[in-house]
């Protein structure tokens, strides 16, 4: 049992706790006192010791208040051609003055939407975190898209986070899309200030029949940002869910991306990069599973890891009995700029069905220095040619990105951080 | 316009040139050759800057410049040119942005401006046809997918877009067709001036029947052992390398 949970100010936390969805909370904390942080040696945390970094970290164990954004900073974090709705949060809370009226979209404040199932997606019992977010959030964000609803334009999740040392940051969204519904979710933080603080989120996504969601999410946050997300969606049968995943920073980071296909000839998608510098440690663990016939899911992660920077990725596909005719595939590829960077990776299958077609496979390796000397032998100098071979390998999951705004973006990130433009 | 004095060049310790020494003017056509091992790639090699490559003695001067102290970027801008033996395959970058990104880095070195989209294009266009390459290929990720032909190909349409004043071509025969080889020779003989001068390693003969050199030079265990016209390639053709090696092999001992 970890020496932080212990401490008065953390029980003091867990006591405070809002009044709203009682049983709800009293679910979420029982969960978490009978999981207790991860242990050293915790199967699911072996590589990523969150439980060490909160205890050097987080002094002090207390929701941060929302603080003050204006509309200036709203607007400067906007991304370079965007155009649709923008739902601003402060420390997890809700902004309403600065966020948009979403037409054919109902957003309200969770505290107002008690008959919310939170915690039937991201279910408390299977992650610690989950569970200590379900106990303790102040309050959240309940998005509705209404069956048929095509929204065409995408909506922004634009998050400020920043604390004193210690306190804690616990975003809670529950997204609902009706059947044959389509809509796109771009989620971006910006951090506030240098102090360290704990972001723990949780996003539950709930997918009806035919409907179509992308989750588009940047990690930019600072380097002083503890963060452990989860986020889950269940979807319907001929649904399709496409999530792409890019972090770029934070101090350590472990994102919990779910997806349950609970219906036929539904389709998941999972994308990511994560290009890191300095002692960045970003933690993907992924989780697909097949519970139905017919169904379809590909993954693919890509990192790119300077300095002391360390990746992990650990991707988990399961195909249950009844799950005949899956396609599942799973792919993780891995460069190491540097002697001191690691990556741990770890794809994994479990089938339990007969009739499937599954794949899944890593590579862990070096810039390709043949095709480097290729490039600086027809003139292109060192550091574009590796900003040229580096951009084509992470572009593999850039181009999933359909939002045009966002794919802009996105390219412009990375070819900041590889330090050329081409 | 190239001065080689006693190079000497190892690879992880193995010395594979033992003091080569050739002199190139412009106008003029060098065609190297050899048996396996000779070293004939490895020249190419240290030449265009391969780190692999650790000259350990001698000099190369190339237009009054210290060849081995730039950069391999920096030779390419210079003007040198290596036409790879084995053209690397680049997935996810385009050939057009490769090229585009190299000639305007290359321009930029020479102090010119750089092409914008309508003029490079344009350029791309006429030397397409000078090498006879499809534009489809040019549509794909580099080298990605093309055959050992479009690959040679392919080098030589990027020598005729980066304009160089001295063009290595290694081994550039070595896999292509009859068909292929005279479409690849005719855009070398097309590129080439007075101001221009051409290295061609090679292992056969065939290809000098195409690409007419000046010089011919045997190179043999990290050395030239002989040098001569292009009738020295066809007595090669002809009778093989072993009395070459036997002729320098005694007098060794």
């Amino acid at each position: 049992m970890s020496t932080l949970t212990q401490q008065d100010t953390f029980q003091a936390f867990l006591a405070a706790s809002p009044s709203n969805f009682p049983s709800v909370r009293t679910t979420g904390k029982e969960s978490f006192i009978s999981q207790g942080l991860p242990a050293v040696k915790a199967e699911e945390y072996k590589f990523t010791n969150i439980t060490k970094k909160l205890e050097s970290s987080i002094q002090n164990f207390s929701p941060a208040l929302p603080l003050a954004v204006s509309a200036e900073q709203v607007k400067s974090a906007l991304i370079e051609g965007f155009e649709g709705d923008v739902l601003v949060f402060s420390n997890g809370s809700f902004v309403p003055e600065l966020s948009s009226k979403i037409e054919g979209v109902e957003v309200s404040l969770l505290s107002g939407k008690e008959d919310t199932a939170l915690g039937s997606i991201a279910k408390p019992n299977k992650d610690v975190f989950a569970a200590l977010n379900q106990a303790s959030f102040q309050d959240g964000i309940f998005i509705s898209v209404p069956k048929k609803a095509q929204i065409e334009k995408p909506i922004l999740l634009l998050s400020f986070n920043g604390a004193n040392a210690g306190q804690v940051v616990q975003p809670r969204v529950w997204i609902q899309v009706g059947d044959f519904a389509e809509v796109t979710f771009l989620d971006q933080s910006v951090s506030l200030g240098e102090q360290s603080y704990f972001l723990n989120k949780v996003v539950e996504i709930k997918g009806g029949i035919n409907s179509q969601i992308n989750y588009y999410r940047i990690q930019n946050e600072g380097k002083n940002c503890v963060e452990v997300s989860n986020i889950e969606t269940d979807i319907q049968k001929d649904a399709k869910f496409t999530s792409v995943n890019l972090s770029l920073s934070g101090d350590m980071v472990r994102n919990n991306l779910s997806l349950n296909l609970l219906g036929s000839n539904s389709e998941g998608n999972m994308y990511g990069i994560y290009l890191l510098n300095g002692k960045s440690h970003v933690d993907n663990h992924t989780n697909v599973d097949h519970t139905i016939p017919h169904a379809e899911s590909n993954e693919l992660y890509k990192g790119i890891l300077a300095d002391q920077s360390r990746g992990v990725f650990n991707g988990k596909i399961f195909v249950r009995q009844d799950a005949q005719k899956t396609n599942a595939f799973q792919q993780n590829n891995n460069i190491l700029l540097s002697e001191d960077a690691i990556v741990n990776t770890k794809p994994q299958l479990e089938i339990w069905a007969d009739d499937v077609k599954c794949s899944h496979g890593c590579t862990v390796g070096q810039l390709d220095e043949e095709a480097l000397f290729y490039l600086q032998a027809r003139g292109i100098d060192k550091l574009t040619a590796k900003g040229l071979l580096l951009y084509a390998f992470a572009g593999e999951v850039l181009e999933k990105i359909e939002e045009e705004s966002f794919r802009n973006y996105a390219v412009g990130l990375i070819q900041d951080r590889l330090g050329s433009k081409f | 316009m190239l001065s080689i004095k006693n190079l000497h060049a190892s690879v992880e310790g193995t010395p594979i040139l033992r003091g080569i020494n050739l002199e190139v003017k412009a106008g003029e056509v060098h065609a190297i050759m050899g048996p396996n091992g000779s070293g004939k790639s490895t020249l190419a090699s240290v030449l265009a800057g391969r780190e692999e490559y650790e000259v350990t003695d001698g000099e190369v001067i190339f237009q009054g410049k210290d060849l081995l102290d730039l950069a391999p970027e920096d030779r390419a801008r210079e003007g040198v040119f290596l036409a790879f033996q084995y053209p690397v395959e680049i997935p996810g970058v385009s050939s057009t942005n490769f090229l585009r990104t190299a000639l305007n880095q290359v321009r930029e070195y020479r102090g010119l401006e750089p092409l914008d989209a309508v003029k490079f294009l344009s350029l791309m266009k006429e030397k397409m046809a000078l090498v006879e390459i499809d534009q489809k290929l040019l549509s794909r990720s580099l080298n990605e997918g093309f055959s050992g032909g479009e690959k040679k190909r392919n080098e030589i349409f990027q020598m005729a877009m980066l304009e160089p004043t001295l063009s290595i071509l290694d081994e550039t025969d070595s896999g292509l067709d009859i068909d292929a080889l005279r479409i690849v020779s005719n855009g070398v003989n097309k590129l080439k001036s007075d101001k221009t001068a051409t290295i061609v390693v090679t292992h056969y003969q065939r290809l000098l029947d195409y690409i007419v050199p000046d010089y011919v030079h045997v190179l043999y265990k990290g050395r030239i052992v002989k040098s001569g016209t292009k009738e020295l390639a066809l007595e090669l053709e002809e009778k093989g390398y072993d009395w070459i090696k036997e002729e320098v092999d005694s007098a060794t001992v």
